[in-house]
Order: structure tokens, then C-alpha cells, then sequence
């Protein structure tokens, strides 16, 4: 390695054979090019599955009722099941360990909404300030709905940025100002955004204190919607919240007198089992791109090879000048070696700067659906490179090897 | 110089072998330049390849300078090669990405000499051929003739004790192969000892003695009287 001789002998070869270094080092270098590409997409599919399905907390449990379907203890099926505080106050207490966040939910039915003497269709509900980590809303403008909000039963209301983008104000002019709800007066305390996009922002909220008092909602409740504490990982946490929705499930039975072989008068939507099911197709993009990729190493360490065996072959006469001259067996290995090693190595790493730096320039902006962000991790990329000089140097020996042994007679008759 | 004893070398082919050398004896003395003559495949070569350690006999001894050459590795003959032979073919055999000087040079690189010393040493040598204007030229811009210069200058560079030429002129014109036996004589008037496989009877007998082979064995083995290549030129 450090023979400044040898070096010398390489760099002439090199500077004489520009043709044939350039071919090798071209393949060589657009092998790592597609591959680091390649691995970089999957990625971008990846990050773009992940940000598909990452709108709401992915540990979310929703709640919610309809009528019996079973007769128990006397009572007739066909009843309608309604959540009340108390039922709310007893889960949030018996739960306390397992809940990280939590929010009632109770809808205000056939309000009007009127901005500015212009009439808003969009519904309104009564909320917990948790209510905004378990649906994964941001803040726009202004402020969320807070504790004391809550507390103090206060007339405040937040809007959706597509109501906010409907009313064609902007933000300064509609935080602050004043909204009326079924003719009671609210103000608008801020606007929110939701990771789920427009479909997910056309509702206006306000405490759920303010809605059952202000509309005759008593201690009704629609919805218990919850996010559990984070188990060590993701199987427990899915084996977590199984357990949390049974006994939810089974104490609002008791609670309400259903019976427990009735599946549709308590239920209960838990999204952690369902983003199992995504987490698994993330699992199989992974795996495939994975697959995919080694494919192409597997591809690239064979065209590495394959040109080793021609620059060997096409070089046998020379290696026979050599040997007559006088150079051992393993000075011409060390040469051919030497010297692949060193194209593998400088254009493999061009192919790496390259493709790097167009997924550098370009990742950031790529953003159509499923595929966000395209990048590749340096030390995969870096490893590759590496693996494929060596996978190269050691597909490059055997013919060297070879050549180097061969009748020197024989290679001399060579053309 | 040179001293072998019974050597016998046949090849196999398939099933059957061909017996080519069948029993050589015979020495060459320092300073010597002597001509191999013989019909096609009657051995020469053959011989001259056991000589360069090129190939291995299958019997007999061999000795150079005192040295016994037997049982050699690829390693130890690579060695001994460089170190004692110097080779002139009949295709030049030149390295054609190589300039002339870089040709020459390169034995040197195989004794490991630093590259500044290897290439003025190289540059000497050529000088000595003629073609020192033709130092940086590529072999494929010279003409025959020049090319077995310089790859004459190239067996000379390393200091040989023997020069091993196969045909060298059998590519060349007669002029041309004339320019190249006077530069083989001038490098034997310097002591150097020189074996020459020719075909050809003017080029042997510009030599000093002369070997016959025919099928196999030594016909024929005479001092001649040297004619000097320069009295044509
Ligand atoms: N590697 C080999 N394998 C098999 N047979 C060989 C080999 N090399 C030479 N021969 C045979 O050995 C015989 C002698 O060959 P050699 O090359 O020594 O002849 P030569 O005297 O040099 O002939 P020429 O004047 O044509 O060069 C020939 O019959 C040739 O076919
Ligand atoms: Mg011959």
C-alpha cells in the first residue's frame, strides 16, 4: 500500500490506459449511483408511509355507543346507551396509570354558526384541552382550548384552518374577534391545524364544560376518547391497549347494565391494532427495498468482476513481458490488485458524492404522495461502497491470481 | 557460463508425448556470442526457454555461472531471471502503453531502483542503441527495427550475465537485421556472453561459433570465423 514505487507504476498505467480505467470506473460508479438512489426511495416511501398514516396519535382510543341488541336483567333490548360524566370521571380515575392523554367528547346538535353575519355549516363539539394530542392537531394562531377554558366553563372557541380559509380573513382578523353559536356569542381564541389535513378541519371546538351548560347537554357525554401511556415497545403497547379496551368496555357494561355478550351497544375503536397493520406494510417496503438493494450490490460486485476477468485477460501478454523480466508471481497480483482496488475506490465513492448530493438537492423537495424525503443513511451508503471494493479485490484476485501463474511462455504467445 | 549435462525435455500431448530434447550437452564460456540453428521444431527454442528459465527440463543439469538452476519456484526463477538473463524475441515484446525509456526501465523496477536512477540508467542503454531522441516515443511509433533495439537495451539494462535472443532479427529486412547484429557484436566485444537462435546462415555466422540442432540432439558444434555485420551496414 505505502510502495510509493508501485503507486508510480499504477498512476502511468492508469494515465495510459484512460479508456479502460474510465469504462471500469464508469460502471463501477453508476452501480453505486442506482443503488444509493434506490435505497434513498425506499426511504422516501418509507418516511412517506410513515407520514400517512401518523395524523392522529397512533395510540388513540375512541369510545362510543348505540342501542342493546340483548335483553339483560329484565331490560329490553332496543335501549339507547348514554355516557355520562360520571362514567367519564370513573375511567380517568380507575385508568389513571394507563392514560397519558384523555377528552370527552359531547356534540352540540343543530347549531348555527354565524361569522360576521355569514352563516358556517360545520359542527361544533365540546372538548378537553388532551383533546388536541389525541387528535394530533397543531396551533396555527393563537392558542388551544386550556384547562382553565375547561374549568371555568368560559364561551371560547377554536376553528379548523379551512373554516379560517373559508371565511377569507386573514388570521389577525378572525383570532379575537367574536363567533355566534346558536345565538350565544363565543370568541375566537385560536386556529388550529390537523395532521390529517382539510377533512379532518372543518369542526369548531370549545370546552366541553361550556357545551353541555350553554346547550342543555346536562352531564351528557358522545364520545371518552383517550391516548394510553407508551409501553417498552410497540407489541406491548398493542397488548396494552387491548387490555385497556376490555376493561373500559367491560366496566361501562356493568355501568350501563348491558350485557356482556352484547358487541354493539359499547364500543370501542382501537387505532394501535389497526396501525399494526401499516406498521407491516412499512416492514415489507423495508424489507423489499432492502431486497431490491442487495440485488443491485449482488449485480454491481458481478460487473465489477466481470471487468477484472477482461482487464486480466486483456493484460496477459504484458503480465508475461513482466514475468519474463523478472517480476514475481505475487508483484503482478499486487499490481492488478493494487490497481483495482484504487479505481473501485475512487469511483465508488464518485458514485456515492454524486448520488448523495442529487438526494441532497432534490429530497427535500419531493413530496408527492407516498414518497417524502427521500434519503439515504451515509453509513449504509458508506458500508456498501466498502463492501463493494472489497467484494471487487476479491473477485479481481482470482484472475490475478491466475494470470500470474500462467506459463509465462504461454502468455508471451498471447494476443 | 553456461554448463548443462544430459538435458531431456518432451511435452505431453493427450495420451502420447513428444520427445524434443533428447539429450543436449553442452557449454558456453564467458564472453562467447553463439549461433542455434536448426529446421523448424527441431528444438530451439525449447532450449533456449530452458536456458532462460522459462521452462523447466525434465531431466539433466543445468548450471549458470556455478549456479545449479533445479527445482526453482515461479518466485526464485523470477528472481534468477532478472538478476542473470536478459531476453531478446522475435515480436519484441515490448509493453505498448509504455514510451521506449519506460520499456527499458522497467527490469529495473523488478530490482527495486529507485525511478529517477532506473530512468537515467534506461537512458544510457538507449543511448548505447541509438535511440536516445527516441526515449519518450511509444512502440508503435517506431519501426521494427527500432523496437528490437529497444527491447535489446531493455534485456541489457538489468547487467545480465547472458543474453538469450530467439530470433531477433526474424521480423526484420536484412539491412535492418544487419543493424542488429552489429549492435548484438558491439555488446559481445564488451565480454557480455550472447545466444542467438536464428534460421538464417548469414546471421549465424556473424557469430562466433555455431550450434546445430536436429531432432532432438547436437549435429553439429563449430568455432566459425565472425563476419562483421558493420562491413554491410
Ligand atoms: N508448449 C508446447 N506444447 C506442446 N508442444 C510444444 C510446445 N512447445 C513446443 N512444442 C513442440 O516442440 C517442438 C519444438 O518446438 P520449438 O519451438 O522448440 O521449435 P523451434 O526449433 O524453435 O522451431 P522454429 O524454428 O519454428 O521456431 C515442436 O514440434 C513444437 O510443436
Ligand atoms: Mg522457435
Amino acid at each position: 500500500m505505502f510502495d510509493l514505487e508501485r503507486w508510480q507504476e499504477i498512476f502511468d498505467t492508469i494515465r495510459k490506459n484512460k479508456l479502460r480505467t474510465f469504462l471500469t470506473g464508469l460502471s463501477v460508479a453508476s452501480g453505486i449511483f442506482i443503488l444509493v438512489i434506490l435505497l434513498g426511495f425506499g426511504q422516501g416511501m418509507q418516511n412517506g408511509v410513515a407520514k400517512e398514516f401518523s395524523e392522529d396519535a397512533s395510540n388513540r382510543i375512541i369510545v362510543w355507543t348505540r342501542t342493546t341488541t340483548k335483553e339483560y336483567k329484565g331490560l329490553n333490548p332496543g335501549r339507547r346507551i348514554q355516557l355520562r360524566n360520571e362514567n367519564n370521571e370513573y375511567v380517568q380515575e380507575q385508568f389513571k396509570e394507563d392514560i397519558a392523554r384523555k377528552s370527552a367528547i359531547y356534540r352540540v346538535g343543530g347549531s348555527t354558526v354565524v361569522f360576521e353575519n355569514e352563516n358556517l355549516g360545520y359542527s361544533v363539539q365540546g372538548i378537553s384541552p388532551g383533546f388536541q394530542f389525541i387528535e394530533n392537531q397543531f396551533i396555527s394562531s393563537g392558542r388551544y382550548i386550556n384547562e382553565l377554558d375547561e374549568k371555568e366553563a368560559k364561551k371560547v372557541a377554536i376553528i379548523g384552518r379551512k373554516i379560517a380559509r373559508e371565511i377569507g380573513k386573514s388570521y389577525e382578523e378572525i383570532v379575537d374577534n367574536y363567533l355566534d353559536i346558536s345565538g350565544i356569542r363565543f370568541k375566537i381564541v385560536g386556529v388550529y391545524t390537523d395532521g390529517g389535513g382539510d377533512r379532518e378541519e372543518d369542526r369548531i371546538f370549545i370546552p366541553i364544560t361550556t357545551a353541555q351548560r350553554v346547550f342543555n347537554g346536562a352531564d351528557k357525554v358522545n364520545n371518552l376518547t383517550f391516548t394510553l401511556s407508551p409501553s417498552e415497545n410497540f407489541e406491548a403497547s398493542v397488548e396494552q391497549s387491548k387490555i385497556f379496551t376490555n376493561n373500559l368496555k367491560n366496566y361501562l357494561k356493568e355501568a350501563h347494565m348491558v350485557s356482556p355478550e352484547d358487541n354493539s351497544a359499547i364500543n370501542a375503536f382501537n387505532t394501535l391494532e389497526e396501525s399494526k397493520r401499516y406498521f407491516g406494510l412499512i416492514g415489507n417496503i423495508k424489507f423489499f427495498f432492502w431486497f431490491v438493494g442487495i440485488c443491485t450490490i449482488i449485480a454491481g460486485v458481478v460487473g465489477v468482476s466481470n471487468i477484472m476477468l477482461i482487464v486480466v485477460k486483456e493484460r496477459t501478454k504484458e503480465i508475461g513481458i513482466r514475468k519474463a523480466l523478472g517480476a514475481k508471481p505475487w508483484a503482478i497480483i499486487g499490481m492488478i490488485l493494487h490497481e483495482s482496488i484504487f479505481i473501485t475506490a475512487i469511483s465508488g465513492f464518485t458514485g456515492l458524492i454524486f448520488s448523495m448530493g442529487l438526494l441532497e438537492l432534490i429530497g427535500p423537495h419531493v413530496e408527492v404522495d407516498y414518497v417524502v424525503n427521500p434519503s439515504v443513511n451515509f453509513s449504509v451508503a458508506m458500508s456498501t461502497v466498502i463492501l463493494l471494493i472489497i467484494s471487487g479485490a476479491i473477485a479481481g484476485f482470482f484472475p490475478a491470481y491466475r494470470a500470474a501463474n500462467i506459463h509465462t511462455i504461454e502468455a508471451l504467445r498471447d494476443e | 557460463m553456461i554448463e548443462i549435462k544430459d538435458l531431456h525435455k518432451s511435452y505431453k500431448m493427450g495420451s502420447n508425448s513428444l520427445h524434443v530434447l533428447k539429450g543436449i550437452n553442452f557449454s558456453v564460456e564467458e564472453g562467447e556470442l553463439v549461433a542455434i540453428m536448426g529446421s523448424s521444431g527441431s528444438g530451439k527454442s525449447t532450449l533456449l526457454n530452458i536456458l532462460g528459465m522459462l521452462d523447466v527440463a525434465n531431466s539433466g543439469e543445468y548450471n549458470l555461472d556455478g549456479v545449479p538452476i533445479k527445482n526453482l519456484n515461479e518466485t526464485k526463477a523470477a528472481k534468477y531471471r532478472n538478476k542473470f538473463l536478459g531476453f531478446v524475441f522475435q515480436s519484441f515484446n515490448l509493453i505498448n502503453y509504455k514510451s521506449a525509456l519506460e520499456n527499458v526501465a522497467l527490469p529495473l523496477y523488478y530490482q527495486r531502483i529507485p525511478r529517477k536512477e532506473r530512468l537515467e540508467r534506461a537512458l544510457k542503454y538507449l543511448e548505447q542503441v541509438g535511440l536516445k531522441e527516441w526515449a519518450t516515443h511509444l512502440p508503435s511509433e517506431l519501426s521494427g527495427g527500432q523496437k528490437q533495439r529497444v527491447a535489446i537495451a531493455r534485456a541489457m539494462a538489468s547487467e545480465p550475465k547472458v543474453l538469450l535472443a530467439d530470433e531477433p532479427t526474424g521480423a526484420l529486412d536484412s539491412v535492418t537485421s544487419y543493424e542488429v547484429m552489429d549492435l548484438i557484436q558491439k555488446i559481445n566485444d564488451q565480454g557480455n556472453t550472447i545466444l542467438v537462435v536464428t534460421h538464417e546462415d548469414d546471421i549465424a555466422h556473424m557469430c562466433k561459433r555455431i550450434v546445430h540442432l536436429k531432432d532432438g540432439v547436437i549435429v553439429e558444434d563449430k568455432k566459425v570465423k565472425q563476419v562483421r555485420a558493420s562491413e554491410y551496414v
